[in-house]
């Protein structure tokens, strides 16, 4: 597991990072969510040692991490940027080599990346003749050259048709199968519900929360349940232990003390006529993100 | 989640990844920049138009006489002063007329370029009839001369000196600026598109400065080697007209001293073009590296027959390139300072690899406003 541990950093005088400390378990994918400037890309940054952090540390399976395995991680900056005049597979090569491969190991595994992603036609292209949803794809592919340890990847997605990113997320996914680490920020938050594991919700700086998504609801919202029966459910504003939140003739919604209270309603329900449909209300991730970064 | 953790830690630490070693990985970077350099259509053309006017200077300039030479001058001529001119050689084709009036009139009529007739007031006896302009070769050619005497025939000739005073120069300057300016825009071009946090993830920024630094180095050499090559081939080959004595050992101190302090442009151009974030903004950081290679140049070649000029100069890292092969030539100096001077160049190369590593590691991310010399050195 990789920990980041109490980091700290600050730029002059604004402090960007306070105490940021979460983990990226290995074959899972944890998702970095946060707003524009919550320090995401400083984060990241710190983790390979782009940046220096101004105190706390980087653990691997406890130690600090080594030079040595911040060279085996894949990384995709924010920015993006690979060489505009350079051949697709050439500048692949280059950085296959930049992390101690061979020539010939590089351009193979180069070839078999391209391939996977759907750029296989193009590796002989200039990167500057590419569409930007196909430089996007090469982006993926420089991060993924060497076989990588672990991925840390900023805004994966951001640009990527919606083919696209199910090609990236096969790829995503099948390397964190192989039980690599994967961090990737997104502002895409259905995105990132639908695909990870983990998640680290980060605002002005702080870790807010950090868990599944069962857990951060379990930690950060009371459970809400739907009730939608044949007839008028106005009586629910009376039954014990219950908060209506909104009522519309069959349909109601509410907030209970606990779950027995939550059933009592629902028997109560079936005694009075027929019931449609019962149940919690799966919360999205925009709604905890919103209440846990409030 | 325990049972993760435990199979984790294995995977975690299961695979051993290795950071590329420092030199592997200048060399590396190297090399991509010398393949970019070699394939790149303005680089293959300036080293075939250097190599071109190499040979063209050494090999066709001091035969340019001979191209201008054409027909040999036809001189008239009456019976008393043929001999006289047909003495003088191949480059006259003298015609002996009948009379000088005759003589005159074929040169009036274009049919002769000049007529030598006689003339008892002319302290020669002679006199050169022509319509326009003095005949000054053929005036030459008949007059007789003292003998001289070169009591020092090895003395440098002031115009060779001028011309090597400046060949030297123009090429450490030319080479300088124009590979320093490239290494500036790589670095810039490098941090515009971003790829510079990729490649910083995997090496580090010294190893990524000093290959961009040496390879662009090696073509620098590679392309002055050539043009040395070209010098001394046409010297060889037209060893009668041009004397290729006591040039071949400064030329080749020009090889190595160009090496060493080319590499410490270099660095400084890549500290300077590190500080800024678009290509638009490298004149403001480079404007000093730049002045300060410019300076020494034109002192070199303003002050070329300054003994004690040229002596400071040598000692001066950004001048010594040029001023001590200057020096050897006109054998000014001795060994020992030429030695100093070369230790001086490398201890300052040293010194600027140093700082420029300094300035590249702490500029290199940052983006927006150019850095000033001072906040980079002050971190």
């Amino acid at each position: 597991m990789i920990a980041v541990n109490g980091v700290n950093k600050s730029f002059g005088a604004a402090h960007v990072l306070q105490d940021v400390t979460f983990g990226i378990q290995p074959g899972l994918m944890t998702g970095f969510v946060g707003g524009n400037g919550a320090g995401k890309t400083t984060t990241m940054r710190i983790l390979l040692g782009v940046l220096t952090p101004d105190s706390g540390r980087i653990e691997v399976d406890g130690a600090p991490i080594t030079a040595d395995y911040r060279a085996g991680i894949g990384y995709m900056p924010e920015e993006r940027g690979l060489y505009p005049k350079m051949s697709v597979l050439d500048q692949l090569v280059h950085l296959g080599r930049l992390h101690d491969m061979s020539g010939a190991a590089a351009k193979t595994r180069a070839l078999a990346l391209l391939d996977r992603l759907g750029l296989g036609e193009r590796a002989g292209s200039r990167l500057e003749e590419l569409s930007l949803g196909n430089q996007q794809r090469a982006q993926i592919a420089a991060a993924l050259v060497h076989d990588p340890v672990a991925l840390v990847l900023d805004e994966p997605f951001s640009g990527l048709d919606p083919h696209a990113v199910d090609t990236t997320l096969q790829v995503l996914r099948e390397t964190a199968d192989t039980g690599v680490p994967v961090l990737f920020s997104s502002h895409q938050l259905d995105l990132v519900e639908r695909l990870c594991d983990e998640l680290v919700i980060l605002a002005d700086g702080r870790v807010r929360a950090t868990g599944s998504r069962a857990e951060l609801l379990a930690a950060h919202a009371e459970p809400e349940w739907e009730l939608v029966t044949a007839t008028d459910t106005g009586w629910v504003r009376d039954a014990r232990g219950v908060e209506v939140l909104s009522f519309d003739g069959g349909h109601v919604r509410f907030r209970a003390v606990s779950d027995s209270a939550a059933h009592e309603v629902l028997a109560d329900a079936v005694g009075r006529g027929t019931v449609h449909r019962f149940g919690p209300v799966t919360r999205t991730l925009h709604e905890i993100f919103t209440e846990v970064t409030r | 989640m325990s049972t993760v953790t435990a199979a984790s830690a294995n995977t975690t630490a299961g695979r051993q990844p290795r950071r590329t070693p420092f030199w592997s990985a200048v060399g590396t970077v190297a090399a991509r920049e010398m393949t970019v350099k070699a394939t790149s259509r303005p680089f293959i053309i300036t080293t075939l138009i250097l190599l071109a006017a190499a040979l063209a200077a050494t090999l066709l300039v001091p035969r340019l006489g001979d191209l201008f030479a054409g027909d040999a001058v036809r001189v008239a001529v009456v019976d008393q002063t043929a001999a006289s001119v047909q003495g003088l050689g191949e480059d006259y084709a003298p015609q002996t007329l009948g009379s000088e009036d005759a003589a005159r009139e074929a040169v009036r009529s274009g049919e002769a370029d000049a007529a030598v007739v006689p003339d008892p007031g002319s302290p020669s006896g002679t006199s050169v009839l022509a319509m326009t302009d003095a005949p000054t070769d053929l005036v030459q050619a008949l007059s007789t001369s003292p003998t001289v005497e070169l009591l020092d025939p090895n003395a440098p000739n002031p115009l060779l000196r001028y011309l090597i005073a400046f060949g030297f120069g123009i090429v450490f300057f030319l080479a300088a600026v124009t590979f320093g300016q490239q290494i500036a825009v790589s670095v810039i071009e490098e941090k515009q598109s971003r790829i510079v946090e990729i490649l910083l993830a995997a090496v580090p920024a010294r190893a990524m400065m000093a290959g961009k630094v040496l390879g662009n180095a090696a073509m620098a050499i590679l392309q002055v080697g050539l043009v040395a090559v070209g010098l001394l081939l046409g010297m060889q080959i037209n060893g009668d007209v041009l004397p290729l004595d006591g040039l071949g050992v400064p030329i080749l101190w020009f090889v190595v001293l160009f090496s060493i302090g080319f590499v410490m442009i270099a660095a400084l151009y890549a500290a300077a073009a590190s500080m800024v974030s678009r290509q638009e903004d490298i004149g403001s950081t480079s404007m000093p590296v730049m002045l300060m290679i410019m300076l020494p140049y034109f002192g070199v070649i303003f002050f070329n027959s300054n003994p004690e000029a040229l002596r400071v100069m040598s000692w001066i890292p950004f001048s010594a390139p040029v001023a001590v092969p200057l020096r050897i030539f006109l054998q000014q100096g001795a060994w020992w300072e030429h030695i100093g001077s070369l230790a001086v160049l490398v201890v300052s190369t040293a010194l600027a690899i140093w700082l420029a590593a300094v300035i590249y590691e702490r500029s290199i991310l940052r983006t927006g406003k150019a850095l000033k010399w001072r906040e980079a050195l002050r971190g």
